[in-house]
């Protein structure tokens, strides 16, 4: 039986798409046969994120109204073994998302895959909503600021109120945190929220911290998941972050500023 | 500038801010996702048992919800009529509800006489 996890938040932009890519690529890392699928109908950018954009010919939807079979809408990543990739159609609405049709879809997928990882769209309608519905574990993507911190609250109560497990009484969605876009320097002076606050306020565990990176930006133009950069800082969080998942006990690192010697100051590079 | 800068005091860092500010909207909206929605229902029956005594008129009713750190205020505020006005004690009513789980904030509704002596 396959877990269905989903990588939501409720606001735009705070790095579910990226989380998503680099999640599902360390599960297939570490030997689970895994699909990411994109649920965000008509704005599809899992494709490129993954790099595998030429490769769509058949997608999520077409699959659900039965205009494809499942094989021929899969992409096969041609870098890591066990990872595959669904992606969403770029023409059509999210009323295309229908309950019975993302349902058997997962069933089938759930007969083959360990994990099945949804990417949630921004907002809380219909095609967040459906990504969320089926699932057993919640990753909420949070930046440490006041928006992203409060429409992540929102989605939280969507979660205990409307997903499947909420509906039906059975246990309820486990709910993680993982903060992305930290910057330990600038909490340090006192212009962004600390880990323990938003910890403090969301009252979830935390899965993982991602620390800005520039790193994040270069994989997504060359359409390579950020976990597969091993010499960055992202990259290493995000792999921390999935053996935590995994029940691995990780310590947290990249929350406190490092120090820079006077030789990385010359190079000005930063991980 | 720099100088005058230099005394005055440091400024509250604005993270400690962003921290508060969440806490407080998200405590109300976190209690108004959990608790029944009966405000509306409240107000309409309030002014039903006034309207059964007093002639009022609806559109000198106003109803205004404040919400603070630790109580939230409900205030409805009912002119009544001039010569109505020695009934206005029989009108008036006081309800005293707790609002939401965490915070016990007291909602309290006030029949306001012409007079406009609170009660």
């Amino acid at each position: 039986m396959s877990k269905i996890i989903v990588m939501t938040s409720g606001k735009g932009g705070v790095g579910k798409t990226t989380s998503s890519a680099a999640f599902a690529t360390g599960l297939a890392l570490r030997g689970f046969k895994t699909v990411v699928i994109d649920f965000d109908v008509g704005l599809r950018n899992l494709d490129l994120v993954m790099g595998c954009e030429r490769r769509v010919v058949f997608d999520f939807i077409n699959v659900i109204n039965g205009e494809a079979k499942l094989n021929q809408a899969l992409i096969k990543d041609k870098r890591i073994e066990n990872l595959y990739i669904l992606p969403t159609s770029q023409t059509r609405d999210k009323d295309a998302l229908t309950r019975e049709g993302v349902e058997k879809v997962l069933n089938e997928l759930s007969k083959e895959f360990d994990y099945i990882l949804c990417d949630s769209p921004a907002g809380i309608e219909r095609g967040a909503l459906m990504s969320l519905y089926f699932a057993d574990h919640a990753i909420i993507v949070t930046n440490p600021e006041v928006s992203s911190v409060r429409d992540s609250d929102r989605i939280l109560g969507v979660l205990n109120s409307r997903s499947r497990r909420a509906e039906q009484g059975l246990e309820p969605v486990t709910q993680q945190l993982l903060l992305t876009r930290y910057d330990p320097e600038r909490v340090e002076r006192g212009e962004m929220l600390k880990v323990d606050d938003v910890l403090e306020i969301l009252a979830i565990p935390l899965l993982g911290v991602i620390p800005e990176s520039q790193a994040v930006l270069r994989a997504s133009n060359v359409g390579m998941p950020v976990i597969l950069d091993e010499v960055s800082n992202a990259g290493l969080a995000y792999s921390d972050a999935v053996g935590r998942f995994l029940g691995e006990d990780i310590e947290h690192r990249f929350v406190t500023p490092q120090k820079k010697g006077l030789f990385s100051r010359l190079l000005r590079r930063s991980a | 500038m720099s100088i005058f800068n230099f005394f005055r005091a440091a400024p509250r860092a604005s993270a400690v801010q962003a921290k508060e500010r969440l806490q407080i909207v998200m405590a109300h909206e976190r209690a108004g996702r959990s608790g029944p929605d009966y405000l509306p229902m409240l107000q309409q029956e309030l002014l039903a048992v006034i309207a059964k005594y007093v002639n009022i008129d609806e559109n000198k009713v106003e109803v205004k919800l404040d919400r603070g750190g630790d109580c939230s205020t409900l205030e409805v505020n009912i002119e009544l009529p001039a010569r109505e006005q020695a009934k206005a004690a029989a009108a008036a009513k006081t309800a005293e509800k707790p609002a939401g789980n965490d915070d016990a904030a007291a909602k309290r509704a006030a029949g306001n006489a012409g007079a406009k002596k609170r009660i």
